[in-house]
Parts: C-alpha cells; structure tokens; sequence
C-alpha cells in the first residue's frame, strides 16, 4: 500500500510538472525540450528565496512560479516565437539548445552540488495508518496536483480564454479573422505552461532533488508523459503520470535489477498501441 | 525501378553530372591525407574526428536523405561499440571481423526496431528513438556482468590489423584504419546518394503521398534506408572501440544523440559532406573550447545550437553553396 500511495505521490509531482509540457506540446504544438529548465529554474528561485531571503514555503513557490512565467514570457517574445511554424526538428534542436544553456548557466551560478531545501513544520511528518505510512508533503502534492488538474481542465474547456486557445491552436488564420489576438493568446499560455513547470520544479526538489543536470535527467519523463497521455490533454497528463509514477516506483521497490527499464518499456508499447496517446484528440484538424 | 517496362526517353545526364566527383571533394580528402603529416602529434583527436565522422554520415543517410528524424541514434553506435569490445575481449581480435560484427549487431536491431520507429508522426518517431535508446542504455548498464556498466568494459584486445600493423601508442594504425574505413564507408554512402534508390528516399522526404503513385514503395525503402544507417553508426561505433580499446557507457547517452544532430545541423544535411565537415568544426571547437573549462563549451554549444537554427538552417554546407566561387558547390 505504501508503495501504491509513494507511486501516487510521485505521479503527482511528474504531473505538476509535465503539464506544463501538455500546454505548450499539446497546445501550442511546440516540442520544448527546454521544458525542464524553466523547472529548473523555478527550483533555483523557491531554494534561494528559502536560504537566502528567508521567505516562508507557500510564499516561495508562487513566487518561483511567476519568476518561471517571466521568463516565459520573455524567451517566447524573443525566440520561441519565430520558430512556432518551424518543423518539430529546428524545434528540437533549438529547444536542446536552450536546455545545454540553462545547464552550464546553473552550474555556472551554483555549481554542481544539490541544493537543500528545507520544508515549513506543518508539512513534514508521517500519518500513520494501519499498513499505511502517509507523508504530508506527498499528501500536500496530491491535493495541489488534484487542485490544478480540475482548475486547469476547467480553464481549456470552459472560459473564453480556453476556447480562443483552442481556436487559434486548430487555425491561427481564421482565430485571427475573428478577431482572436493569436500572439497575445500564445504568449500567456506559454506563460502558462512555463509557470506550471516552474511550481513543478519548486515543488518537486524535496522528491527530486535539485542540481544543473536536472533538466537532462528528467526531461524523458515529462516526454513519457505527454506522448502516453495524448498532447494536449490534461487529464490524459493526469492518468497518464499516475501510472508512471506507480509503475516507476513499483519496479525500483520490486524489481531494482530492472530500473528504468520498465517506464521505456512501457512507452514504447503505449506508443505502439496507440500512437495519439491514450486520450489523443484523432488529428482534430 | 519498375518503370522500365515503359520505357521513356529520359534524360539522365543532369544526374550523371551531378553524381561526378568535383575538384573540391578531391581536395578534401587529400586534406585528410595530408592531416596525418602535417599534426603528426594529434593522431588520437583525427582519428576520434574520423569516426565521428562517419558516425554523423550515417545520421545523414536516415535524417537527411530519408527525413525521419532521430533522438536515439547513440544506440546504434552503442551496440556496435559493445559487439566488437565483447568480440575481441572473448578472443576473436580481429579488427575486420569486430567491424562486421558492430555493423550486422547494429543492422538488426536497426532492421527490427524499424518498424516501431517508422509508424507515427515526427513527434513519435522522437519519442520512439529515444525510448528505444534509453532501453538499451538502460541494459548496459544494468547487465554489469556482461558490459562492465558504469566502469565500462575492460579488456579489450586488438590484434594487429591484416596481422600486419599492431595499433600503436601514436594512433598510427588508428588513424589510417578510421580514415580509410571512414572513405570506403564514405564513397559507398555517395554511391548509394546519387542511385535511383537515393533519389526515391529525397522523394518520399519532399513528399511522402506522391512516392507511392510513381511506385515507390516507400516503407520498404524507409526501413532499408533505416537498417543501412543502424549499420554505419555500429561500424563506427566498432572503431571507436577498437582505436581506444575500452567501451564506456556513454557510448549510448542522450547526449551522444543530441551532439550528433548537433553536428549534423551545423555541418547542413542531406549532402554527405556536411556530415564531414560538421564533425570537424564541432571536434575541433570541442577539443580547444573544453580545454578552458567544459562548462563554457556547453553553454557555446548551445548557443551555436540556438543561433544556427534561426538565422543558418542550412549549416556550414548552406553557407557555402551562397558564396559566388567559380568552383564551389551547386545543390
């Protein structure tokens, strides 16, 4: 049971994260390798403003959050934005680009030790139930990951602003005739998307840890992730991290012979099986 | 191609002309030849470069000719490196027999894992290549046994090359065994650029619905193409092995797939020669820029990476082609 509920928890965090990636992959259908250093970076600003400024937990990660959309915003103005009709190849590649960047500019202002992050009282702990040891942390990134993954369901599916996403996604040319400021609407969702990968990142260094390889390391998952749960969905993004998480954690405790072998594996048949993922939209153009 | 049967007056000779051997191409691999008398004491890094080299051709062959891209080319080079290390180090020596080896090794699973990669879209074939690498990186390293994992594989042997020239301390041997193997390699993958099945594999890149109403069989021509490049990349991944006499895991590591393509777009691909030339700048900014501090060299890379797909999508080679020389390249 704890191993299901570690599975979970560790899901959970891949979601916060990745989701970031389903917004701006799935959206906007930019491949964003760099999608890890905007996490990155949201882990750098919430373990400084802790060390250095002081600053309580719930205020640093906001604030990491928003510092990640900045940057967003001013990388997608500056760059992303000429490569948007480029083919998923130069994107690729630039994307590789900015994250080998991010790496030695980490490594640069911090060097290659972990950075500590230490949590506020009311979050650290067990519960303990029969047969059951609960982590408040790993509840606290349930109940966030739950949070986010309706708030933001609701947002894509539900506002204006959803649906003029959507619009200018499927034709940025008629979006435009309508009257849809296409940039504009692309600019906050990347904004968005990075500010999700910044909380992620924030979030996740007391599971993950932190140091400048951290965008390489896990960029496979936040992939995995998308291309199993279909781009652009979010709660394909959901199911889809939870498995992983489960699966990942499951095959490290069981069979640690194995690893990491198990999650490719299992992408690989996913991807097989079903090429748009499992809750693809089929080619909604 | 199957066209024969009705045959029209077609003209070939555009294509004959442009598949003849130009002065400049002569005088890049006498520059090859040359290389050896001229840094008697950097062996070592030109052979390195060479097998690179060849390592980015046969990327070139899949990503610039065929059009699927590629995030786990590393694999293949892995698996050849493995092959002709186990070879040798259980006691078949011979460096041909170990090239063999790494090329068939790699040919296999290129023809196997084919047909996964080759469903899908862009973005699939990314994520199927790379998860198919990061599996058997994954194996590697796990199966210590058999690979050394993390230490690498230790042992290996090489008997001397035609049982006349033992590999040296000076890379000698080498350097004249990665360079030659790297031309005959080099004017096979020419030949095969320039023959109808080449220009089909152009054809499906431009335009995958057409090629199959002019009778291309195009998955066919996909997986073939797929399996060639799986071998070229084994071969090289055999020289290495053989030239440096030790197998480390990185062989396989994501970062060996990205610097390639990394390589492959700042020399320009689909034409074999950017490839070659790619490798040469990037080894030899690599080996010059990391001697000052490795972190620099990263964060170069990746601003080189950034810049040349805004402003230089062509590469090196693209930048060329602009320049009004009398005997410069055409397309």
């Amino acid at each position: 049971m704890t191993v299901l509920f570690d599975g979970i928890a560790s899901g959970m965090l891949l979601f916060l994260i990745s989701v970031g990636l389903s917004v701006t992959l799935g959206l906007m259908n930019f491949v964003n390798l760099a999608h890890g250093a905007f996490a990155m970076l949201g882990g750098y600003t919430c373990a400084l403003l802790l060390s250095r400024a002081g600053l309580p937990f719930l205020l640093a990660v906001p604030l990491a959050a928003a510092t990640a959309a900045a940057a967003g915003v001013v990388l997608e103005r500056t760059l992303y934005r000429r490569l948007y009709a480029a083919s998923h190849l130069d994107q690729v590649l630039f994307s590789i680009g900015l994250m080998f960047m991010s790496i030695s500019t980490a490594h640069y202002f911090f060097g290659a030790r972990q950075q500590p992050v230490v949590l506020p009282e009311f979050l650290r702990g067990q519960i303990q139930l029969p047969g059951l040891d609960i982590g408040i942390y790993r509840l606290f990134l349930i109940a966030v990951g739950l949070c986010l993954a309706f708030g933001l369901q609701w947002l894509v599916s539900r506002t204006r602003f959803g649906a003029q996403l959507r619009a200018a996604v499927d034709n940025p040319r008629i979006a435009r005739g309508l009257g849809i400021d296409v940039d504009r609407v692309f600019t906050l969702t990347f904004a968005l998307g990075s500010a999700l990968a910044g909380l992620g990142g924030a979030l996740g260094i007391e599971m993950l840890g932190l140091d400048p390889g951290f965008p390489v390391k896990y960029i496979v998952y936040f992939l995995i992730v998308v291309a199993v749960g279909g781009s652009g969905n979010i709660k394909g993004s959901l199911i889809a991290s939870l498995m992983l998480g489960v699966f990942d954690v499951a095959g490290k405790y069981y069979l640690p012979q194995v690893g990491a072998f198990v999650i490719y594996a299992v992408m690989v048949v996913m991807l097989i099986l079903r090429p748009q993922g499992l809750f693809g939209r089929s080619a909604a153009k | 191609m199957n066209q024969m049967n009705h045959r029209i007056a077609l003209d070939l000779d555009p294509l004959r002309k442009l598949s003849a051997w130009r002065p400049a191409e002569y005088a890049f691999w006498l520059l090859t030849v040359a290389a050896y008398f001229l840094f008697p004491k950097s062996l070592a890094l030109m052979s390195q470069i060479a097998i690179t080299a060849l390592f980015a051709l046969s990327l070139d062959l899949i990503l610039g000719y065929a059009g699927i891209v590629s995030l786990g080319h590393a694999a293949f080079f892995g698996l050849g490196a493995y092959a002709a290390g186990l070879l040798s180090k259980y006691g078949w020596g011979d460096p041909l027999l170990g090239l063999a080896a790494g090329g068939l090794v790699a040919a296999t699973v290129g023809f196997v894992t084919s047909f996964l990669v080759l469903r899908g879209t862009d973005l699939t074939r990314l994520m199927v290549t790379l998860g198919v690498s990061m599996m058997l990186y994954e194996a590697a390293n796990k199966l210590t046994d058999f690979t050394g994992g993390v230490d690498g594989l230790q042992g290996v042997e090489m008997q001397p090359l035609l049982g006349m020239f033992g590999f040296d301390l000076y890379s000698r041997t080498a350097y004249w065994y990665s360079l030659v193997v790297l031309f005959l390699m080099f004017w096979l993958a020419r030949r095969l650029a320039h023959s109808p099945f080449g220009l089909s594999l152009r054809g499906i890149k431009q335009n995958v619905a057409r090629m199959p109403a002019i009778g291309a069989p195009v998955h066919g021509r996909l997986v073939a193409i797929y399996t060639v490049g799986a071998a070229y990349a084994g071969v090289a991944g055999a020289l290495l092995t053989q030239t440096t006499q030790f197998v480390s895991l990185d062989v396989m590591a994501f970062s060996r797939s990205a610097e390639l393509l990394l390589i492959l777009v700042l020399g320009g691909s689909g034409c074999l020669y950017g490839a070659l030339i790619g490798t040469v700048v990037f080894m030899a900014a690599h080996h010059f820029l990391a001697d000052i501090n490795p972190q620099y060299w990263q964060f170069w890379l990746g601003a080189a990476l950034v810049l040349i797909v805004l402003f230089a999508r062509d590469g090196i080679m693209g930048l060329l082609r602009k320049l009004p020389v009398p005997g410069g390249k055409q397309a």
